[in-house]
């Protein structure tokens, strides 16, 4: 099941969108877990990250897959400036590629942290690339040498992820224990601190850590700030939590809303993003997998997706119309929110 | 004087004293062979013993036996230790550099894929059958290796978090309530060490007189193992008062505790060669928790984060204390975790291939014995289970696994039979 390349140009523009009536339109197989996943910033490819080390591209048109093979271990984050993607590892690794390249090779390799890198971003003006890492530290580089401009310390427990604000002068990190830190990026200081500790808990009967903001993102605007993870942990080792997404008011800084999904689901959201129109969507898994959306204004979801497993990441396409999910059974499944009909 | 029960079973019979036969009046009486005998006998009496317990079944693909680039490999890699062609997981790093100190054994089938079952295996040597009760190593160890002048417990398990403490009688089986574990909930010591203010030292020694006189009047007629067992914690319970300091950690150097690390499990390793170094035949050090159906490669970082500096650095403390030799360290849980990696990036229970580590006393640092497949889910050689690490366990701290305890008279192996030693690891 191919997307018709009229579908795409169809839907862009943002059109009218109705998640209720979402549904699978493209199933994009690999034969190993995937683990996160983002369209290209043409729209022409989704790119996953897999558990047998490898990154997968996948043109979506046509679904011809490529695989680049270069990284010693998982990857989960990427990022996208000019015509270069940046895949990160649970290495410490950032390898750089040639986006549409036919025969893939990494261009450059960057040490970037000490262990996991778990999160990349790339500033508005495409001029700065982030990364962040169980280092505990922030890392700006060049996107075009690779060199690195700043780092940034402060966090004391292993960096989840980060997001640049859309007006590009601030950069927010977020780790395992809810910690939000907002960075001027400019100077390199930290202007504020928020709190996302909801998405955390220490299991005092396992003696862990669980929690971490695993995915995040800004509305378009900028108003609004999207954290998902796990909440409410009962048993860490199990799972045992619900899912959900902390919306905070970036000119306050404060938490304005716990969303969470309208039926009982456990397990944890793994990634969010915020929609053109002003609805948000976070899939995730636990007891199966599931995409939730909600509007901002409502704690619980108007609607309710159930996926054939676990999800592990989600992305929006540029066109507004597509999101992308990768599973744990090896597939990453488009799903379209604005089904034909509507763009008629 | 020869101790009689009221019970007046033989089960009592073979007491450390006369499984170490003799004590040191007893040599004048021996032959040349016997006294090399004797003194050998001796020397295991000052072997010890120290398990450091990773409950919940730690992974051995995050550990000792490393899979990189499979599909059950995780994301870490394998890095090189200090012994040429041995690799063990990333997370290990400390760990790594002391590998020359170390055997691995990698072929571990104990097929027993519950905690209880697992942990009992781990513990006794044998598989829980109904009818059947298997004293524990440590309670094992308590007799054939104590000294019974030494007023600390043979037996001591550290526990993290403030569970229940005291005595776990079930521990001993058939040797009886005096060998059984004493549990330290934190690393606290027994409740009530200091004698109360209230109470003037000439009452408490009043107290403690009128004590035992009835006590021993008991005795007169009653006497069981019981009763012995409840007279020796009082009379132990009064020398530790007396050394309470053991259990005092501030009187370690500051850079040493710091080395061990400012957390739980630190604090319950150094306590641990405290407590070894004062007498303490067995301890035993729990860290929790390693039971990570759900995402177990973040869940091992921060475990084997804290595992890895501090285990390195008790091994490091023991040699510098000329200790080593003579413990026996081993890192055990009760089984492995599934080289399949499940859908919320966890991994479950795995008892059929699986990895220990151990170090001190009569092992071959450096060793690695037994091997699994390309991917782990299976030994393809050498294939030991929990009653070969049993024997193991003996014949590295010098003693015969195939001598008997008796229980109501009925000779028992003191290690399964059906098993025997892992002589790859021996030195």
């Amino acid at each position: 099941m191919f997307i018709p390349r009229q579908v795409i140009t169809q839907a862009a523009g943002h059109g009218p969108v109705k998640p209720t009536r979402t549904r699978l339109l493209q199933e994009l197989r690999h034969n190993s877990p995937l683990l996160g996943c983002r369209f290209d910033p043409s729209g022409q490819f989704v790119f996953a990250g897999a558990q047998d080390n490898s990154v997968q591209r996948w043109e979506i048109y046509s679904g011809r897959k490529t695989a680049f093979t270069g990284h010693q271990s998982w990857v989960r984050a990427f990022a996208f400036a000019g015509n270069k993607v940046y895949s990160a590892d649970y290495n410490g690794k950032i390898l750089v590629w040639q986006t549409d390249a036919e025969i893939p090779t990494p261009v450059q390799t960057i040490e970037a942290h000490r262990g996991w890198v778990r999160a990349l971003a790339v500033s508005p003006d495409g001029r700065l690339l982030a990364s962040c890492g169980n280092d505990n530290l922030v890392k700006l580089w060049n996107p075009e040498n690779g060199r690195l401009v700043r780092e940034l310390a402060g966090h004391e427990h292993h960096v989840y992820n980060l997001a640049f604000h859309p007006r590009g002068e601030f950069l927010v990190s977020a780790d395992l224990r809810g910690g939000l830190r907002q960075w001027n990026v400019a100077q390199g200081t930290q202007t504020r601190t928020m709190d996302c500790s909801v998405l955390f808990r220490y299991d005092g009967t396992f003696r862990a850590d669980h929690g971490g903001i695993r995915g995040m993102c800004f509305s378009r605007d900028g108003a609004l700030l999207a954290c998902t993870g796990i909440t409410n942990v009962t048993n860490a080792f199990a799972g045992v939590g619900n899912p959900a997404v902390v919306l905070f008011d970036w000119k306050t800084g404060m938490r304005t809303r716990v969303l969470r999904p309208q039926a009982n689901f456990q397990g944890t959201g793994w990634g969010v993003v915020f929609h053109p129109s002003g609805f948000v969507a976070a899939a995730g898994g636990g007891q199966g997998g599931a995409l939730w959306f909600w509007q901002t204004n409502q704690d619980n979801s108007f609607h309710t997706v159930t996926l054939p497993t676990n999800a592990r990441d989600l992305d929006l396409h540029k066109d507004g119309n597509l999101l992308a999910i990768p599973f744990f059974d090896g597939a990453v499944r488009i799903y379209d929110i604005a089904p034909p009909h509507l763009r008629l | 004087m020869k101790p009689f029960y009221a019970c007046n079973s033989l089960e009592h019979a073979v007491s450390r004293r006369h499984f170490l036969t003799g004590s040191a009046a007893g040599l004048g009486a021996l032959g040349f062979a016997d006294m090399i005998r004797a003194s050998g006998e001796i020397e295991r009496r000052n072997k010890r013993v120290l398990v450091i317990y990773l409950a919940g079944g730690v992974s051995q693909l995050e550990t000792w036996d490393p899979k990189p680039g499979t599909n059950t490999g995780g994301p870490f890699q394998a890095i090189p230790t200090n012994v040429t062609g041995v690799h063990i997981c990333e997370l290990l790093p400390h760990t790594a550099r002391h590998m020359h100190r170390l055997a691995l054994i990698r072929g571990i089938n104990t097929n027993m894929d519950d905690h209880g079952g697992g942990a009992y295996i781990m513990m006794t040597g044998r598989r829980r059958n109904p009818g059947e009760s298997y004293p524990h190593l440590g309670a094992v160890m308590s007799k054939l290796l104590g000294d019974e002048n030494n007023p600390l417990p043979g037996y001591i398990h550290i526990t993290p978090g403030s569970g229940n403490g005291g005595f776990n009688r079930g521990d001993a089986a058939f040797l009886g309530p005096r060998y059984a574990s004493v549990t330290l909930p934190d690393g606290n010591p027994p409740a009530n060490l200091s004698r109360p203010n209230t109470l003037s030292e000439l009452a408490d020694a009043q107290r403690n007189d009128l004590r035992e006189r009835l006590n021993n009047r008991f005795m007169q007629t009653r006497r069981s193992a019981d009763t012995e067992a409840y007279t020796t914690s009082y009379d132990q319970a009064a020398q530790v008062m007396q050394r309470r300091s053991i259990f005092d950690l501030s009187r370690e150097p500051a850079h040493l505790r710091e080395r061990y690390g400012n957390h739980d499990f630190g604090r319950h390793c150094l306590l641990a060669r405290r407590l070894l170094e004062n007498g303490v035949t067995f301890a035993k050090v729990s860290h929790s928790n390693y039971d990570t159906h759900h995402e177990n490669f973040d869940f091992h970082i921060e475990q084997l984060g804290e595992f890895d500096r501090t285990f390195a650095t008790l091994l490091d403390d023991l040699a510098q204390r000329g200790m080593l030799e003579s413990t026996l360290v081993v890192v055990m849980s009760e089984f492995g975790r599934t080289p399949t990696i499940n859908r919320n990036l966890g991994r479950d229970h795995w008892s059929r291939a699986w990895s220990i580590a151990a170090a001190g006393s009569g092992i071959q640092g450096g060793a690695v014995v037994g091997r699994t497949n390309d991917n782990g889910t299976a030994v393809v050689d050498r294939q030991v289970n929990g009653g070969h690490l049993f024997h193991t366990y003996f014949r590295a701290l010098g003693l015969n696994p195939t001598r008997n305890h008796y229980a109501g008279g009925r000779p028992i192996p003191m290690a399964d039979p059906q098993a025997s030693a892992i002589s790859e690891i021996l030195s």
